[in-house]
């Protein structure tokens, strides 16, 4: 199908920044996200970076490439990113202070490839403040599209066959599948650019929907789990330097580590 | 010995592989491990000469007493087992005898690593009566030879004196040992919403008192001004042992003298600071960092006159790089992308920080926006996160490292009127080029780069080398000296004087200044045993 032209879409989260250290809120239920530094999901960016080099590559396949995250008004910031780096179009879906599970996620993400005409959907793995890693995966599942999870490297094989290496505990897995597809990306797939100066400036002149959790009256969003607390790790104790082997071997057996 | 002084942290650069699933508890970080610490082993690197042989000119004053068992018993007797370090056949002290650059190395048999004030007093008051010479030591990083021995001065180490002693979040003011790292220091005000009034790029191994003894004056001297202001009072150790506590914290004080100026930027010559009060401001909570492409030094000085008016109290950096020193900085980080993938002549990062961002970020978009208009900036990239912001930084906090590590450096740093700063990076390049010294190996020069504080009038000029070499040392000095002092500047910005400038001071200081500072340092140091060889 040579004529066939793709249309990316791109689902971006803004999250706390990942250099931040999270901390867990005064009520012991969520992550505190007052007077945090929040960013661009890692892998999400990973997700736009592929998908603008995969229209610099090809420029014929790729007809747009479509940017949307769920989020707060703020989300916009991360948005005007995306379409600076590549990104031809964009929705700000507005949820307020809602924070959607994964599920809902997926359903709102389903109206929009309906709506986008979207055959190529590529996500992050997960995002990094709830690691919930499922999003994509249900998606795939309500679009009942095939699905290639934590790519480590995509190649396009003719205009609508792709093959993906994944990234699998011990080595790699590669497989192959036809359009239209989930694809979500892991840390090796390749490394974003920084946004250019010139392209932000260019990049608000490029369009950017707003809706609101209004305008997906018909998607149940509401949550299905109940958070019932929230702890940070327990600190490592710290190391203890030893003098000789002798004294290593007695600390391990102390400890029973031997 | 491993030599692992200075530990990076460079992000996205090379980032490991994840797992396919992570059970993270709070997030992926496992999964995500975006920061590579890179530990430089330069242990490999050939040995550096001792500075006696090097400048054997430099005699060793036989006034000072040479280590006799008497003295180390004596040492034994009031310090513990873990507090003293001696020369034997498995430890040669090099770690405290080789300083940052590799360029000097001292003779010391013997390392004092006191635990409080009261044994560093015993200690000085018992050299200065026996004349047994001493070098101050902190993190050693300092890069004008001071920190290191350069026959077989004892070393006193401060290190073990590394607690924070007090803080008052309602004044921000920080009381600590001279010993603490600065990057701890740090970390510990940002706990508290505060932040240390200065930065560079050795944090992670200097001491807040070694960057008092020199008064350093680093990245962000532009927004809260030399330490000179903003350190209140120090703990002091004089050559006869006395303690001088005057670890005052008030920021108004008019009763006499301000004794603790003197100590600052005293490079260990004049007594040995324990204790540093320091007022400390509030951490920003929005910082930006943009990184620009310019076509000449000229639109360097343009865009700093222009970001001085229209950033204005959000301006916190303006840190400027020639092409060569990029050129350098890529080929140590062999792999990672640089921000741009042409090249410029000349770079600029400015970094802003503020109390809210959204002013903040429209404040420089409007900014960076019509410097572009203007044509004075023909390319830049904003960083998105904290990753990128940490990055963007490396590309000029890692210069100094890319300029050492393929051998060696030649570093002036030097105060020039802003409109004269870069012409002596190429004055040196042309006369290094006369000279047939600079180009591929075998030559030893690689290139004479330039880069550091615009905002501050304070150039670098770093001279990368394959190998220390006397004939390059000879066309560079006192050829540099001799160029800043016809343009009115100053030979030591920031690092001071050590070794490397002691005999170049009058290029800087009249006659009458200069015997002012001998008379002082008789003043408190009859005896001369602190730091000898050096600074005056
Ligand atoms: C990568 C790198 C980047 C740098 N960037 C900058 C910069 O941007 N701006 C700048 O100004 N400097 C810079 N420096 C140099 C700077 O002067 C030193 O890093 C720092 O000030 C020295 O601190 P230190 O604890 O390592 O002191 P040392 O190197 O151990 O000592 C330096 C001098 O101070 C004396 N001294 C140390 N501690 C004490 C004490 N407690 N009491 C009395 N005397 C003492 C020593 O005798 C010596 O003369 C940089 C250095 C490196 C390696």
């Amino acid at each position: 199908m040579a004529s066939k032209q793709l249309r990316i879409l791109v689902p971006v989260k803004r999250v706390v920044d990942y250099q931040i250290r999270p901390r867990v809120n005064k009520a012991g239920n969520a992550i505190e996200t007052n007077g945090v530094k929040f960013s661009i999901n890692p892998f999400d960016d990973i997700a736009v970076e592929e998908a603008v080099r995969i229209k610099e590559k090809n420029k014929s396949l790729v007809e747009n490439i479509h940017a949307v995250s769920i989020g707060p008004a703020k989300a916009q910031d991360i948005l005007r990113n995306c379409l600076a780096k590549g990104a031809d179009t964009s929705t700000l879906i507005d949820s307020k202070d809602v924070q959607l599970e994964p599920l809902a996620v997926a359903k709102v993400l389903k109206e929009i490839v309906d709506k986008q005409k979207t055959n190529l959907i590529i996500m992050g793995k997960q995002a990094i403040d709830d690691d919930c890693n499922n999003t994509g995966q249900m998606l795939a599942g309500l679009l009942n599209w095939p699905q290639a999870t934590n790519a480590a490297k995509v190649e396009f094989v003719d205009s609508d066959t792709v093959k993906v290496t994944r990234e699998i505990d011990g080595g790699e897995e590669t497989i192959s599948g036809t359009l239209p597809m989930v694809i979500t990306t892991d840390l090796r797939l390749n490394t974003p650019r920084y946004v250019g100066l010139q392209n932000l400036m260019k990049a608000k002149k490029k369009p950017m929907e707003k809706l609101s959790l209004k305008d997906f009256s018909n998607v149940d969003v509401q949550p299905r789990l109940k958070v019932i607390s929230m702890e940070e790790p327990k600190p490592r104790a710290p190391g203890v330097a030893v003098k000789s082997v002798d004294e290593l071997i007695e600390k391990l057996k102390d400890v029973k580590a031997i | 010995m491993i030599r692992g002084i200075i530990v990076k942290q460079l992000t996205k650069a090379a980032r490991l592989r994840g797992p396919g699933n992570v059970a993270g508890v709070l997030r992926a970080a496992a999964a995500l491990a975006p920061q590579i610490t890179i530990k430089h082993n330069y242990s490999s690197k050939a040995q550096p000469k001792l500075t006696s042989e090097l400048y054997p000119s430099v005699k060793r004053n036989p006034n000072y007493k040479k280590l006799a068992n008497e003295d180390i018993q004596f040492f034994q007797s009031i310090l513990t087992e873990n507090e003293i370090l001696q020369a034997n056949d498995k430890e040669d002290l090099a770690f405290y005898n080789e300083d940052w650059m590799r360029k000097y190395r001292g003779q010391s048999k013997i390392v004092l690593k006191p635990k409080s004030v009261e044994k560093i007093s015993q200690i000085l008051k018992y050299c200065n009566e026996q004349k047994i010479a001493v070098v101050p030591q902190g993190g050693n990083t300092g890069l004008v030879g001071g920190s290191v021995p350069v026959f077989d001065e004892v070393v006193l180490s401060v290190s073990n004196l590394n607690e924070i002693r007090n803080f008052d979040p309602v004044s921000g003011i920080l009381k600590c040992d001279a010993g603490v790292i600065l990057e701890n220091a740090d970390n510990f005000l940002a706990e508290h919403g505060y932040i240390f009034p200065l930065d560079l790029g050795a944090k992670g191994s200097c001491h807040v008192g070694g960057v008092v003894a020199c008064n350093a004056g680093g990245l962000r001297l532009l927004r809260y001004g030399s330490l000179h202001g903003s350190v209140l009072g120090l703990e002091v150790v004089l050559p006869n042992g006395d303690i001088l506590n005057s670890m005052h914290s008030l920021r108004k004080d008019n009763t006499g003298y301000d004794l603790k100026q003197l100590f600052i930027g005293s490079e260990g010559t004049i007594g040995i600071i324990t204790g540093v009060s320091i007022l400390t401001p509030p951490r920003p909570k929005a910082f930006n960092v943009s990184f620009l492409a310019v076509n000449s030094y000229e639109d360097v000085q343009k865009v700093f006159v222009k970001a001085k008016k229209e950033l204005l109290e959000i301006l916190s950096a303006f840190e400027f790089m020639d092409d060569k020193s990029q050129q350098l900085t890529k080929h140590h980080l062999a792999g990672v992308p640089h921000p741009f993938e042409e090249s410029y002549p000349f770079y600029i990062l400015i970094e802003t920080s503020g109390s809210n961002k959204d002013h903040d970020d429209e404040k420089l978009e409007k900014f960076l926006e019509s410097a572009m208009e203007d044509g004075l900036v023909v390319d830049g990239v904003v960083a998105q996160d904290e990753t990128e912001l940490r990055n963007l930084w490396q590309w000029r906090e890692l210069i100094p490292e890319s300029s050492q590590c393929q051998g060696g450096v030649y570093k002036y740093d030097v105060s020039l009127p802003l409109k004269h700063l870069y012409s002596l990076v190429e004055a040196a390049n042309a006369r290094l080029s006369e000279a047939a010294l600079l180009g591929d190996a075998p030559k030893p020069v690689i290139q004479a780069v330039g880069y550091g504080h615009v905002g501050d009038g304070n150039l670098h000029l770093n001279v990368a080398v394959r190998e220390y070499n006397k004939q390059v040392e000879k066309a560079l000095e006192p050829f540099v000296y001799e160029f800043v002092s016809s343009k009115n500047g100053s030979i030591s910005a920031e690092h001071g004087l050590g070794f490397q400038k002691k005999n170049y001071i009058g290029y800087t200081k009249n006659p009458q200044e200069i015997k002012m500072i001998k008379d002082l340092k008789t003043h408190f140091d009859p005896n001369g045993i602190l730091n000898p060889y050096k600074y005056i």
